[in-house]
Formats: structure tokens, C-alpha cells, sequence
């Protein structure tokens, strides 16, 4: 060891500092949806569960809730099959723009997301709205499956670059064809990684709010929900109240995604440095 | 694996078997298949969309109903370049994101040294955890908790009183802050990364050669994880660049994302055209960090 034991020691505390700087505030804000007065002061006088119950009747929480859950489903199933396929092209065959299309797929969230939000709404309005296209439940799930499609991408690349094509060879040499071997020799290598794109993708799309606002139209999702309302006074003790539960929500698939992929293959950014990772790999 | 496929039926010789029985023998077309959604969606849809908006900003607009002319037109960008204001939100942006990079910087060498240098396997393994687990809590959520902490009777003012200090949270030196706390776990875990890399056996090196901590940090430790430091100033750099949430919760100053947001409706093509600004400085950006080695540190 070449650390003293004072550098040692010196290092622990401002580990342990650091730790407490990014922990303190999401305990703070947790604690408000306890909150019993209406104002926001600090130290928080009493405590009381009761905004939980007005939060759960606010007609307005529940339609985000629901359109929320909507678009996170439908937006990584999109990403699943496309993440997927993109996956399997680019590990299992050599072909033009091979490294262009690994590009692409990161490029969505490799730019800042007023980028891709003002883009996708220019588009919606300008190009498709003279064809009846109109800003709705389809267009933000359209704008989340974009950028969800690389943390599935990046998942079962992972899992296919270590599992041999031979397998698959193997499986039509002893007389499958094209589906069954992707069905019994496929797919099954690729199921957690799948399950832990999956849940990943889900939760980057239920807490998305940067490009949701440009496609969603007059609708609000739950963290739009949340934005147009924070700066009211009166919704505060709500809006606490799902920032809680925004909070929780957004972890919890996580945690069970790195639990099913290890913590190695969760890619430790929900933005660039996976797609940068997935870009490098993808050079032969 | 390969037992399951001797319980399988016997060959049928049904359509689906025949398709199937084609695409084996032409790998093209089962390439062509698998490529058909992610290039439709990505390359067509997503490029394409990017396309029209980097060509809104070629469009005139008509002063009276500002309505987008679809004339071409370099007027958008002579505004931005002219025009003090959008200078100045540009110089404040990109100062401001090289200050949180900075500051990032230095806050994560400590964690990041300890966990991968002197921290037990076990306590690695749950520092990782919790540095990571809270990127995945909602970006909005956590600005809008330092919105809270940095109000007047918030927990900071709080906190700082008993020493007679206050600090004005809605302010610049507030919104670099919560940038600080927002990007800074994209930087610990790429130096953590590079540190662990390292072998010990250059450390040692350096100290049986008569090395102190501190010259062997500088001349050693550092040099080796750089490539590493740039590969995270990437996202404190870019997250910051192009973000209009935080500079809209916390300040109300202009910030080159605030300042796209507003005008989207008003002024599309000028908007566009102002968006050439973050994507040139980040295309130049991931450049230099090529050259530094920075991918390879990922």
C-alpha cells in the first residue's frame, strides 16, 4: 500500500462527505411528502401522512399516473424488439454502415435532450401534422422509445458478444430452422438481458421529462404533472408527494436490474457514457 | 440448450417453413429483416427529424405573424452571431459548464480513489451501487429537491444560520451547484474505473523510486487516469450544456437550453439555428476527447 494511514483516513471522510452530498437532498425532499403544513419551511414542524391520501384522489396525478404508465409500456416494448434486432444485426453479421447504426442508436440520447425534443416536435408539427398527425399518446411513446432503444441495445449486445454464434450453427445444423433457433437458442441466452433492458427502459421512460414536453402536446405525464405544478403553492404538498413516488418508482426496476444483470452489465449511465461505450464496442 | 431442440417436431412443410428455409439460405435477406425496424425508426425517423430541424434553421419567417417562410435564408444565424444577448447566453453556458466539469472533477478524485484503491471488495461493491442507483432517480425530482433545499427558510439557509451565514440559492452560484450535484456521479464512476485500472505495481514503483503521495499522484496516479477524467468531463460538459430544466427551477437567468425552450414556439428557425451552437461545441468537444484518448477509458 502506498497510502499513508492519514491519506487513508482523510480519504474515508471525503468519501463519506460525497456520499452524504448526493444522499441528503432525495432524503430531504422525501421527508417533505410527510409535510404536514402547506408551506415549505424548514425544519419541517409535523409530520403527517395525509397529502398521500389527496394526492391518490387528485383526478389530475391519477391521468398522469395513467398516461405515464401507458407510454413506459408501450415505449420499451417498441424498445425491446428494435433494440433487439439492432443488436442482433450488429453482433451477428458484418454489413455496411455497421458502425453507423451503433452510432445512431446512441445518438438520441448522446445530444442534449432539447436537441432531440425540439427536433421530434418540428417534425410532428411541420412535416407530419399536414397529414393528420397530431400531438397525442403515440407521439411521446414514439420520443421514449427513441432513446430507450440503447439501453436495451446496450444490454443484450453485452450478453450476445459473449455468447458464441456457433451455438446458433450448431442449431441449424441439427435441423431448425431460422425461428426455432432463435426461439430455443436465441432468445433464452438473451431473456435476463432482456428483462434487465427492459425494466431499464421502463424506467427511464416513466421519469422522462426534457423530451416529453415537446411531444407530448396538452398532455401530461406524471413528472410533467409535476413541472407544471411545482411552481404553484397551493399543489406543493402533491407535488411532494409524487416526488416521492417518482423517486421510489424509478428505482426499484432498476434495482432489480442490476440484480438479474450484475452491476457490471447495468450501464451505469442512463445517458451518454452507455451509448459511447456501445459506439466503442461496436468497433470490430 | 442444444437438448431442447431433439424434442422439436419434425419438419414441416407449411409456409412459415419454406420462409424459414429461405431466409437460412440467404443470409441478406435475414439481415435485411433484422435491419428493417431500428433503420426505419432510427435512421429515417430520428435522423430525419434531426435533419428538418438542422433545416429550420435555413427559414425566413414573417415578421408580422411570425409564421415559418420556408425561404431560405442565413439570417437566423447573423441574428445569433450579432446579436449580444445570444453571445453573451452562449459565453455564460459554456462557462458555466466548464466550471461544474471542473468542480466535478475535483469532488470525485477522493471517492473515486478510495473506492477503487483502498476500499475492501465488499465496500466497492456497495459504493458502486450507491453512486450509481442515483442516476436513475428522476433528473426533475432532483432539481426540484435542491429548489426546495435553496429557498429562503429551506435547509440550507437553515443549516448556514447558526454561523451567520446565508447564501442566495436562486442564483448562479446556486445553479452551479445543483449542476455540481446533478452530473457529478457521471464523473465518479468513469475516474473510479481508470483508477482501478492502474496497476499497483506503478504506485509502488514510484514510491520505492523515492516518490512522496503527493509526487506520485502528480507525476503517476494523474497522468494515467486523465483519459478518464476527460471521458466523464463529456457528460458534465454536454448534460450542462444543453439543459433548460435546472436554469428554469433554480435561476432566471438565460441559458443556451432556456433560451431554445422559449423561442421554440415564437421563432422556430432561430431556435434552430441556435441548437448549431451546443451540437458544434459538443461534436468539436468528443473530437479533442478522441485525440486525449478519452473513449478508450469508457
Amino acid at each position: 500500500m502506498v497510502e499513508s494511514p492519514l491519506t487513508r483516513a482523510l480519504l474515508r471522510l471525503a468519501s463519506a462527505l460525497t456520499l452524504a452530498f448526493i444522499y441528503v437532498p432525495l432524503v430531504i425532499i422525501g421527508l417533505y411528502a410527510f409535510n404536514e403544513s402547506v408551506t415549505q419551511g424548514w425544519p419541517i414542524e409535523r409530520f403527517s401522512t395525509k397529502w398521500f391520501s389527496v394526492a391518490f384522489h387528485n383526478e389530475g396525478v391519477r391521468d398522469a399516473l395513467l398516461l405515464s404508465l401507458q407510454a413506459a409500456l408501450g415505449a420499451t416494448l417498441i424498445a425491446l424488439v428494435l433494440g433487439t434486432l439492432a443488436s442482433l444485426a450488429v453482433s451477428r453479421y458484418a454489413f455496411f454502415g455497421r458502425e453507423s447504426l451503433s452510432f445512431a442508436v446512441i445518438l438520441p440520447i448522446a445530444l442534449p435532450g432539447i436537441v432531440t425534443g425540439l427536433a421530434l416536435q418540428a417534425t410532428i408539427r411541420d412535416v407530419l401534422g399536414p397529414l393528420g398527425v397530431t400531438f397525442s399518446l403515440t407521439t411521446i411513446i414514439v420520443g421514449h422509445a427513441t432513446f430507450c432503444i440503447v439501453v436495451v441495445y446496450n444490454n443484450t449486445i453485452a450478453r450476445l458478444r459473449r455468447t458464441a454464434g456457433s451455438l446458433e450453427e450448431a442449431s441449424s445444423d441439427l435441423g431448425a430452422d431460422s425461428w426455432q433457433t432463435f426461439r430455443y437458442v436465441t432468445l433464452p441466452q438473451m431473456r435476463s438481458a432482456l428483462l434487465a433492458g427492459g425494466l431499464l427502459a421502463f424506467a427511464l421512460s416513466f421519469d422522462e421529462v426534457v423530451v416529453t414536453i415537446f411531444t407530448s402536446g396538452a398532455q401530461q405525464t406524471l413528472p410533467i404533472w409535476v413541472y407544471s405544478n411545482l411552481f404553484r403553492p397551493v399543489e406543493q404538498p402533491v407535488v411532494n408527494v409524487v416526488v416521492l413516488f417518482v423517486i421510489v418508482a424509478s428505482i426499484i426496476p432498476v434495482y432489480f436490474a442490476q440484480r438479474i444483470a450484475g452491476a457490471g452489465t447495468v450501464i451505469a449511465d442512463r445517458r451518454a457514457k452507455g451509448g459511447v461505450a456501445a459506439a466503442i464496442d461496436a468497433e470490430p | 440448450m442444444t437438448a431442447v431442440s431433439y424434442e422439436q417436431p419434425p419438419p414441416r412443410r407449411s409456409t412459415g417453413r419454406r420462409l424459414s428455409t429461405f431466409l437460412h439460405r440467404h443470409p441478406r435477406a435475414r439481415l435485411g429483416l433484422l435491419l428493417a425496424g431500428p433503420v426505419g425508426w432510427l435512421v429515417i425517423g430520428y435522423l430525419g427529424s434531426l435533419f428538418v430541424l438542422l433545416l429550420a434553421a435555413f427559414w425566413d419567417t414573417d415578421p408580422f405573424t411570425s409564421e415559418v417562410v420556408k425561404d431560405f435564408t442565413l439570417d437566423n444565424f447573423a441574428t445569433i452571431v450579432e446579436t449580444p444577448v445570444y453571445r453573451d447566453v452562449a459565453v455564460r453556458t459554456v462557462t458555466m459548464a466548464a466550471l461544474v466539469t471542473l468542480t466535478c472533477a475535483v469532488l470525485a478524485f477522493p471517492i473515486a480513489y478510495y473506492m477503487a484503491r483502498v476500499a475492501s471488495s465488499r465496500t466497492r461493491g456497495l459504493l458502486v451501487v450507491a453512486v450509481l442507483m442515483p442516476l436513475w432517480a428522476s433528473y426533475l425530482v432532483k432539481a426540484y429537491a435542491w429548489r426546495t433545499i435553496l429557498s429562503d427558510g429551506g435547509a440550507l439557509n437553515w443549516a448556514l444560520e447558526p454561523f451567520g451565514l446565508s447564501f442566495d440559492g436562486y442564483s448562479t452560484a446556486g445553479l452551479w451547484l445543483v449542476f455540481t450535484y446533478l452530473w457529478l456521479p457521471y464523473m465518479i464512476l468513469p475516474v473510479y474505473a481508470g483508477l482501478e485500472r492502474i496497476p499497483s505495481s506503478l504506485l509502488e514503483a514510484s514510491a520505492d523510486l523515492g516518490g512522496r503521495s503527493v509526487r506520485t499522484f502528480v507525476r503517476v496516479t494523474f497522468p494515467l487516469v486523465f483519459p478518464a477524467v476527460v471521458a466523464g468531463s463529456i457528460f458534465t460538459f454536454s448534460l450542462t450544456l444543453g439543459d433548460y430544466i435546472a436554469p428554469d427551477l433554480i435561476t432566471s437567468q438565460q441559458f443556451i437550453g432556456t433560451v431554445i425552450y422559449d423561442s421554440r414556439g415564437t421563432n422556430l428557425p432561430v431556435a434552430a439555428a441556435f441548437t448549431y451552437v451546443p451540437i458544434g461545441i459538443m461534436v468539436l468537444y468528443l473530437v479533442v476527447a478522441r485525440r486525449l484518448r478519452a473513449f478508450e477509458a469508457l
